[in-house]
């Protein structure tokens, strides 16, 4: 990497910074919006996914790495889902039991 | 013997080694957090009333540890792009600030943690449900923040002669630092809504 480059990516850190401060007051505003549980866990948890892909894209660098470590990242997004689906599925078949 | 791939890429990865071991690591640590984040799920979806995190905690305070970990983790990357520029002053100083804003992250837990136990009746992580799993990952995740102090420290401190004989791997092993201290900022991204504010 040239020290123009570095120049550069510390201009997008400053702006990333700023965006991510403004999204935590965005997601403290959302909480205290009246439009009901689920569209607010819904919308709470959109703002907080952008603010995560924020950071692994420009601090983290995915934005930009090699193919093995996005291999590494994708099995482990699917392992997460896997695991956060669980107990969804289990609300799920419990809803249409009764 | 010299340890091989420290600082060239090696040549089926395309990376150094360090940097595709903390990939690993961090793989590994999503599935730990993961597990959690789905016992919350489990945990919520039982019961017919689940309180709303300002009924136990502070947001106000939350937010601005949030505010000191997302600046924190701007200082951890700046550190690592001073040394590309080859400016250790620099580095010292981000890096320095960086564990500053840790440090007043984990004194905003203290008086967060202490309020909840100084409560009449105390709010113990055996109190419910929910101050059952705040306790558990809030407190993994402090864990983790001491983890990275103590890490960090080490390279701000002792570990930094390192930058006068081999100055890449150096810069590597910040940037591989810096990896994780960005994890360790992300959980605290999804755990601040999802325990504060939903």
């Amino acid at each position: 990497m040239t020290p123009e480059e570095v120049k550069h990516h510390i201009k997008t850190y400053v702006i990333v910074f700023v965006a991510l401060a403004f999204l935590t007051v965005v997601t403290v505003a959302i909480s205290y919006l009246d439009i009901g549980v689920v569209p607010g866990i819904a919308l709470g948890l959109f703002v907080a996914s952008i603010k995560a892909s924020l950071v692994a894209c420009y601090f983290m660098h995915l934005i930009d790495e090699r193919t093995t470590i996005y291999w590494t990242v994708i099995a482990t997004a699917i392992s997460f889902l896997i695991l956060i689906f669980i107990p969804i599925g289990a609300m799920l078949a419990q809803a249409r039991v009764y | 013997m010299e340890i091989p791939y420290n600082v060239k890429e090696r040549p089926d990865t395309g990376l150094y080694n360090g940097k595709l071991g903390v990939w690993f690591f961090l793989a590994s640590e999503v599935m730990l957090f993961g597990g959690l984040f789905s016992a919350y799920i489990f945990l919520r979806n039982g019961v017919d009333y689940w309180p709303h995190g300002t009924d136990y905690l502070d947001v106000p305070l939350a937010t601005l540890n949030t505010l000191f970990l997302i600046s924190s983790s701007v200082t951890m990357v700046m550190s690592w792009a001073s040394l590309k520029l080859n400016d250790f002053k620099k580095f010292k100083m981000y890096c320095g600030t960086t564990l500053l804003f840790a440090l007043a992250f984990l004194v905003v837990k203290y008086f967060e943690y202490s309020a909840k136990f100084a409560h009449d009746p105390p709010y113990l992580p055996s109190t419910n449900n929910f101050l059952g799993i705040y306790f558990t990952m809030t407190g993994l995740h402090v864990l983790h923040i001491l983890g990275g102090m103590l890490v960090i420290g080490y390279y701000f401190g002792p570990g930094s002669k390192m930058w006068k004989t081999e100055p890449e791997r150096f810069t590597n092993r910040i940037e591989i630092v810096g990896l994780y201290w960005h994890f360790v900022d992300l959980v605290w991204i999804f755990l601040f809504p999802v325990l504060y504010l939903l």
